[in-house]
């Protein structure tokens, strides 16, 4: 800094210069109008799915299957769907968060900049970036063509697995990066040997932001369409088992109605569409509230 | 339960970097022995050693001999875990663990041994608490969490962690760099009462600190930025500040370098 603006700022000490005072209005609009830009089709399409799918949000819809249901018929529901859906789901997670964490604990833990490691996070960065119907290939190439097992729940779930890993493992990395040295150093001292650090002090501070990871790969798989398409096939009867038989799930019930021209079946569509979205949000609340339970407190 | 700590020609290494060099010492049982030296000269990285924390480091290695009483530390057959439960050990920023309340901080090292008898540890916290001074301040919020304590509280509810697991040896690396002069007064009459029990070392960058809590003093130096970290002189405190054999110590404690 220069003396003249030196003597420049001390004679302006009592008041904030126009041009700071504009500048600072300038980037507090443009803050805000990026937000409102943000928001916009964020409300839209909240908006516009509750609108059109509030007609067919009853009893019948969430008690009923398409079993016999013509696209132009009234009534009909997805509760073949949304049982199919929260089967994938719930089998994805079994499958694909252990192996997802117990991943991120090798690559933070033990691995941490050796040659395994440094291939293990290159390999999961080009899987994240795998897209969604190339798992479905996958999945349909090896485990129905290549094994010649037969369309089902389970080999959706698979699918969806090989998506989930890869974005819960960099969520729970992260996570585990955040916890400072400081405490493994803490419970080492008290000759607490590592596996039981990991696991009773290193975890335990990383959960909330674990779950809060878990829960954005579960929204993210649930709404997969392309690879379920190919894995699950498409059936308007219920199958209460994942493991034989087409299995339906929300997005392919949803697509299989959308495309179809009569207004029944479209007003399906969107009532699908909602379920789909209530029961992300549903998950995302109950996962905060797990993880505030077990919120580190203090700090 | 206190014993005597015997290093020989001991370096440490950080990868490539030799950090101290060639340190041969003897840490009396029962007795406080304060490192004092300039920052960097290789204090922390010589206590870490007296418990094989050194070697958490990714790339850290150590060469020479520490025995405590007749075991050698280093010995390929000694477990490193093992050796942590024996000699325990104080950071210098307070680092309860987060997610544990003031109760479960002190059973830690208990708990995650594998002591479960709700009586034993009751006996044990309790017994621990008392001993770091923090009983009284805590007896009744022992289920709120350990971060929710004020800095010096957090400091000795880690000493209170360190002593539960009954260590023979209690390690501090600068336990009152980050404490108010308060709390730094309840450490220091702390570390005099706990003496009696343990073998306590300290490193310390208050001169004052270490003539007050310290029988033995060791002064650390380096040669220049670069160079391994020595030890220049250990000796009886009172000597040590008053009347010290190494022209380089004098020059430290009267504030000519460093």
């Amino acid at each position: 800094m220069t003396s003249p603006t030196l003597t420049k700022k001390q004679t302006s000490l009592s008041s904030v210069s126009f041009g700071r005072k504009a500048k600072d209005r300038t980037v507090q609009a443009l803050v805000y109008l990026a937000f409102l830009l943000a928001l916009i089709p964020l409300v839209s399409v909240l908006w516009t799915v509750v609108k059109n799918g509030a007609g067919r949000f009853d009893g019948v819809f969430f008690g009923h299957s398409m079993n016999g249901v013509a696209g132009k018929d009234a009534g009909g529901g997805a509760y073949h769907a949304i049982l199919g859906t929260l089967e994938q789901v719930l089998i994805t997670t079994a499958i694909a968060v252990p192996i997802a964490v117990l991943t991120a604990v090798y690559l933070v833990e033990y691995g941490a900049g050796g040659r395994l490691a440094r291939v293990i996070s290159f390999f999961v960065d080009v899987m994240t970036g795998i897209p969604s119907i190339v798992a479905g290939l996958f999945v349909l190439a090896l485990w129905l063509l290549a094994l010649g097992f037969s369309f089902s729940g389970f080999a959706g779930a698979l699918a969806l697995t090989i998506l989930m890993i890869p974005t819960v493992v960099r969520a729970t990395e992260e996570m585990l990066k955040l916890v400072p040295n400081d405490l493994r150093e803490a419970s080492y001292a008290l000759g607490v040997p590592r596996w039981r650090t990991i696991c009773f002090v290193v975890l335990p501070t990383a959960l909330p932001g674990i779950i809060t990871g878990i829960m954005l790969a579960v929204a993210r798989v649930m709404g997969e369409t392309a690879p379920l398409l190919l894995t699950i096939f498409v059936t308007k009867a219920i199958n209460t088992n994942p493991f034989a038989e087409p299995q339906a799930s929300l997005p392919t019930f949803i697509w299989d109605q959308a495309a179809d021209p009569n207004q029944n079946s479209i007003d399906r569509a969107w009532a699908g569409a909602l379920v789909l979205i209530l029961i992300i949000m549903l998950l995302n609340l109950a996962a905060r509230f797990v993880a505030r339970r077990f919120k580190a407190t203090g700090r | 339960m206190a014993k005597r700590i015997e290093v020989s020609g001991l370096h440490a290494y950080y990868g490539g970097v030799h950090a101290i060099e060639d340190i041969s010492m003897t840490v009396e049982p029962r007795s406080v022995t304060a490192f004092i030296g300039p920052s960097g000269c290789g204090k922390s990285t010589f206590l870490r050693t007296l418990n094989r924390m050194h070697e958490v480091i990714p790339g850290a290695r150590v060469q020479g001999k520490v025995m405590l009483d007749d075991e050698d530390l280093y010995a390929s057959s000694v477990d490193p875990v093992a050796v942590r439960r024996v000699v325990g050990m104080v950071f210098q920023r307070p680092n309860p663990f987060p997610t544990m309340s003031i109760y479960d901080n002190v059973a830690a090292g208990l708990k995650l041994n594998g002591v479960r008898r709700k009586s034993r540890l009751d006996e044990i916290v309790e017994e621990s608490l008392q001993g770091a001074n923090l009983w009284n301040e805590v007896k009744d919020r022992l289920t709120k969490p350990g971060a929710g304590l004020s800095g010096g509280q957090q400091q000795r509810l880690c000493i209170a962690r360190a002593i539960a697991v009954q260590p023979q040896v209690l390690l501090m690396d600068e336990p009152c760099s980050a404490l108010d002069p308060i709390s730094t007064l309840a450490i220091e009459d702390l570390i005099a009462k706990l003496k009696s029990q343990y073998t306590i070392v300290i490193v310390t960058h208050n001169m004052q600190q270490a003539a007050r809590v310290s029988d033995r003093t060791a002064f650390f130096n380096i040669a220049g930025t670069g160079q391994p970290g020595r030890l220049i002189e250990i000796d009886d405190t009172s000597k040590i500040f008053t009347n010290p054999e190494q022209k380089a110590t004098e020059d430290y404690i009267t504030g000519r370098f460093g």
